[in-house]
């Protein structure tokens, strides 16, 4: 039984939509309708899922950036949403967030190293004062930068390296899990792979458990030992890297997997595309039953009104959960 | 107005910004020697090695700095501001006849400039050229403290409307409007008529009377500019970063949203300013703001002003005149300076 | 038009920002054709100038700071660089248009779609109002709107991303160019979008044979659309040529570093090779090949003089590098 770091249960974030003067109710923005996983020791699970998903709102679940709706965050056999003030503060050494854009994610007044020290002041006794800004150097070397950019502007860096600083105030506390949001969706394609090989190398030194939220595929694929498609809320699929890339059960993984395209002309001829219809529709008002039936070329009666759970479904040669009642491989 | 070449115009400033802003934003990147494709694979990576030696450490401010250096509209109206400020603090620095501001000599009343007096007499055969250096007190003294005033309280306001939102936000916006839809002047008018000051009030508490009453109108006007720019921050991703660390409010906002979001104020703060010391003259022309024995331009301007006089002495007018002028012309140019050096578009 | 004329040809195309700190040399001596029905493909990272290229073509840099500072850019035998301003513009829609990344903000929010698509007739072709919205919805139904005639009154911000891009399709090929410069059309969409808008390009492409200029940074939609590509950096075409070569045997070690650093959807466990370093600083170009920084192959030649020239290696493909056609053996 593999070691269960962050277990989520039944996790379910709405918004509400306030309209008219009297800021009245009027209906919620289902963001994260229900997701539940198990996340390991030092491993990576990827979530993907197109823009609306709730992929991001689950990240900032995960690190209680929000407040759940419902639904029970396990770490490490703690309980984090019951968590309060000190308590919770000091659960927070623990997991870890890196945000997508290297832009706006550090405070464009503070030098590289007020930055990275930023945690130490909150966490005081976590490095003494003195010491401080030595570790400041050490994580900057970690992450391969130079100690000498201590004192200068996040302004003053190209995109990779100040995704690098992010990376290295997420690391100072030593965290065990560290919540990655689309870390290198906004980077330069040669610099991608800077920061994912980084990225990698940072998991096996630090024994690190990642959660890599992204919407690129093949950069997910390359990163992760499981995979998470979600859509419009919920989790379609999940499964380990073969079970999703090789035998994904569910349609909207099947299509997602078809739209992006190879970097080779030669397999792009072959291959063949199913192109989806139609545009994911609101979480404001999504469709009953499956989710996905409004773009799903499976689609029969029975999805219209029946929810499809996540369960255990053949692939063809073993089985892994998704949320179709369809479920089956592409020959 | 939407043929394709208009349209195209307007779409593509975006782009063409875009790439604009690629272009000098990669005087930031330094080239670098090439890190060894697997030096990162190695199990402690090589620093990046540091070419760049003309990018020296430069904060935001330093960098609007040097934009401002570079226009000659900074200069003057740092210049002016200077004098004007020390004009106010040691004016005896800047008389050289020896002559006190209640110097007079009746036998001179309403005479043109002489020698001594460059700027000639008053009613009273009062050195304009004194009573007009003297009177930079009273209105640099009411310009910097109300805008301070203003600035302090919309700051604290904005920042707690803007940061927690909700019944709180809405309570001080709508106070705000109600604050803003008075003209500061006839507010102004308003207060001081209703707190009536005489002659024999101390010189401060006539100050911080006008002072108290300018804020009281003044602040609604940084309090909405702090709140939208609060409100502008606080989603930023390193405020939550910083939530994420555990961070509590107060570090949040004391040292990520105020410093943040504080630029637009310092700006306005600064024009407002020079609409205050305005407004101050016109007070005290009313003669409900400072009054006599008080020096001030307002009231100067105001005793100068009496039909028969500006034709007869127009020179009891001009130059306190000028003086005022210049005064909320050299603040209201510095603010527009600023604004654009630290408006980070035109970077 | 003549056979040996091409559709567009730029040739030795110079561009230069000038910026408070210096100038920077955005565009360095480009040279490319087009021919009708044919998709280029300009593939770079930020800071390459392909996006300038297509300012440049379309005649739209913003000036200052950006001045066209040499070359041609000849557009059916016509250099477009001669014409006065006021004749350019004519060009602009019925023989050359362009799509852009952000659909959104290249709409005007405040008029209905099916009205800023009416417009382009209104002006090009002083069609009365009504004419012009039928027209309006014939194109809207062209690029696969749902439900044309019911939206053609909807606002911009009432369509989603796909959507809004489909509307910029439409103006863009309103008055049938000759012509299309796509930059980046689908980086901000979702990958199931993308693959939507890519087919729909392609499938315009087809019925009126137009030439099309891809601009993007991603060696995944390039490969199945394009027919020839251009690899910018540093505001120079590295390497130029036929799709499948390209990826089989790159011949500049930039397009190489780049095809080994992506990682792919159909391969699971290859290293990433990443191209360390950064690109260069356009104020401040080092000496000889720009790219020989962040080069495995660099040797002395690289690191002085001029930059390598452009030179036809095989039919069909150039590259401007010393090595180039060479890679493999050569001491990495």
């Amino acid at each position: 039984m593999p070691d269960v770091i962050l277990k989520a249960e039944e996790l379910v974030k709405h918004y509400p939509i306030k309209t008219g003067v009297v800021r009245r109710t009027t209906g919620k923005v289902r963001a994260v309708d229900g997701v539940s996983f198990e996340l390991h020791r030092g491993e990576t699970l990827g979530v993907v899922g197109e823009s609306g998903c709730g992929k991001s709102t689950l990240g900032r679940l995960l690190m209680r950036l929000e407040e759940p709706t419902s639904g029970h965050l396990d770490f490490d056999g703690v309980d984090m949403y019951a968590q309060k003030g000190r308590d919770m503060d000091r659960m927070r050494r623990d997991i870890q967030i890196v945000f997508q854009d290297p832009y706006t994610s550090l405070d464009p007044r503070m030098t590289v190293g007020d930055i990275i020290a930023e945690p130490f002041k909150i966490h005081p006794d976590v490095v003494p004062a003195r010491k401080r800004k030595e570790r400041v150097r050490e994580l900057l070397d970690l992450v391969g930068l130079s100690p000498e950019h201590i004192n200068r502007y996040p302004h003053q860096f190209s995109g990779g390296q100040r995704q690098r600083i992010g990376v290295a105030r997420g690391l100072a506390l030593n965290p065990k899990v560290l919540i990655l949001d689309e870390p290198v969706s906004a980077l330069d394609v040669s610099v991608q792979a800077q920061v994912v090989n980084l990225l990698d190398h940072l998991q096996r030194e630090l024994n690190l458990s990642y959660v890599f939220i992204a919407h690129d595929l093949s950069v997910v694929r390359h990163i992760s030992d499981r995979v998470a498609v979600m859509y419009l809320g919920k989790i379609v699929e999940i499964g380990d890297d073969a079970q999703i890339y090789e035998h994904a059960t569910h349609p909207y993984t099947q299509a997602l997997l078809s739209a992006v395209p190879v970097p080779d002309p030669v397999v792009e001829e072959s291959r063949e595309q199913i192109v989806l219809t139609g545009d994911v529709p609101s979480p404001a008002n999504p469709p009953k039953g499956c989710r996905f039936h409004t773009r799903c070329w499976k689609a029969t009666e029975k999805c219209k009104t029946e929810v499809p759970l996540l369960q255990l479904r053949g692939d063809g040669q073993g089985q892994h959960l998704s949320a179709c009642h369809y479920a089956e491989a592409l020959k | 107005m939407t043929d394709l070449t208009d349209m195209n115009k307007e779409s593509e400033s975006q782009a063409r910004i875009a790439d604009a802003m690629t272009a000098p934003s990669l005087g930031i990147e330094e080239p670098q020697p090439t890190i060894p494709a697997d030096a990162l694979e190695d199990p402690a990576p090589q620093p990046v090695p540091d070419l760049q030696t003309v990018s020296e450490e430069r904060s935001l401010m330093q960098d609007a700095w040097i934009t401002m250096r570079s226009r000659p509209l900074f200069w003057i109206s740092a210049a002016l501001i200077f004098v004007f400020l020390l004009m106010a603090a040691f004016p005896q620095l800047f008389v050289f006849s020896g002559r006190t501001p209640d110097w007079s000599d009746l036998d001179k009343a309403r005479m043109g400039p002489d020698s001594v007096a460059i700027f000639g007499y008053d009613l009273q055969g009062q050195d304009i050229y004194v009573r007009t250096i003297y009177g930079a007190r009273a209105s640099i003294l009411v310009g910097v403290c109300t805008a301070l005033g203003a600035a302090v309280i919309g700051v604290v306001l904005g920042t707690l409307g803007g940061f927690i939102g909700r019944f709180l936000d809405t309570l001080l916006s709508r106070t705000a409007d109600v604050f803003f839809a008075i003209p500061l002047l006839l507010g102004g008018i308003l207060i001081m008529y209703t707190f009536r000051t005489t002659a024999e009030s101390p010189y401060f508490v006539v100050v911080f009377k006008v002072v108290m009453a300018l804020s009281v109108l003044g602040w609604p006007n940084v309090y909405r500019l702090m709140r939208s720019s609060v409100m502008q921050v606080k989603p930023s991703e390193y405020v939550m970063a910083a939530k994420a660390l555990g961070a509590n409010p107060l570090r949040i906002i004391g040292s990520h949203i105020i410093p943040n979001a504080i630029a637009p104020v310092i700006v306005v703060s600064t024009i407002d300013l020079g609409s205050y010391i305005a407004t101050e003259a016109t007070l005290s022309y009313l003669g409900i703001g400072l009054q006599a024995p008080a020096i001030s331009w307002g009231i100067a301007i105001s005793d100068a002003s009496a039909i028969g006089y500006v034709r007869n002495a127009p020179h009891m007018l001009l130059f306190p005149s000028l003086f005022l002028s210049l005064t909320v012309l050299a603040f209201i140019m510095m603010g527009e300076v600023v604004r654009d050096a630290m408006d980070p578009k035109l970077r | 038009m003549s056979d040996s004329e091409h559709l567009l040809e730029v040739n030795d195309l110079h561009v230069e920002f000038r910026l408070r700190d210096g100038i920077a040399k955005a565009i360095n001596g480009v040279s490319f054709y087009l021919d009708e029905r044919e998709t280029l493909a300009i593939l770079g990272e930020s800071g390459s100038g392909k996006s300038v290229t297509a300012q440049a073509i379309m005649g739209i840099l913003d000036s200052p700071p950006g001045f066209v500072t040499g070359g041609e850019v000849l557009f059916q035998g016509t250099d477009l660089e001669k014409l006065s301003p006021k004749a350019r513009a004519k060009y602009r829609g019925p023989k050359l248009s362009m799509i852009f990344q952000d659909a959104l903000s290249s709409l005007n929010p405040v008029f209905p779609v099916g009205w800023q698509i009416a417009e382009m007739f209104r002006v090009h072709q002083h069609m009365n109002r009504s004419d012009a919205l039928a027209k309006a919805i014939t194109l809207m139904e062209k690029v696969k709107i749902p439900a044309a005639k019911e939206r053609v009154r909807a606002y911009p911000h009432q369509f989603s991303g796909g959507m809004r891009q489909r509307i910029m399709i439409a103006m863009a090929i309103a008055l049938d160019p000759w012509l299309l410069i796509a930059d980046e059309p689908t980086t901000a969409l979702d990958v199931t979008v993308q693959a939507q808008i890519m087919d729909l390009l392609k499938e315009l492409q087809e019925e009126s044979g137009m030439g099309l200029i891809l601009i993007t940074h991603d060696l995944g939609v390039v490969a199945s659309v394009a027919d020839r590509i251009a690899v910018m950096y540093a505001g120079r075409i590295v390497e130029s040529s036929d799709i499948r070569p390209l990826y089989a045997n790159p011949l500049h070690p930039y397009t190489k570093g780049l095809l080994e650093s992506v990682p792919r959807l159909d391969q699971k466990g290859q290293d990433l090779l990443a191209i360390g370093g950064l690109p260069p600083n356009l104020l401040a170009m080092p000496a000889g090949c720009p790219f020989n920084p962040r080069c495995r192959y660099a040797f002395d030649k690289c690191r002085a003089g001029e930059p390598p020239a452009s030179e036809e290696i095989e039919p069909g493909r150039t590259a401007a590098c010393y090595l180039a056609g060479r890679l493999e053996g050569a001491h990495a």
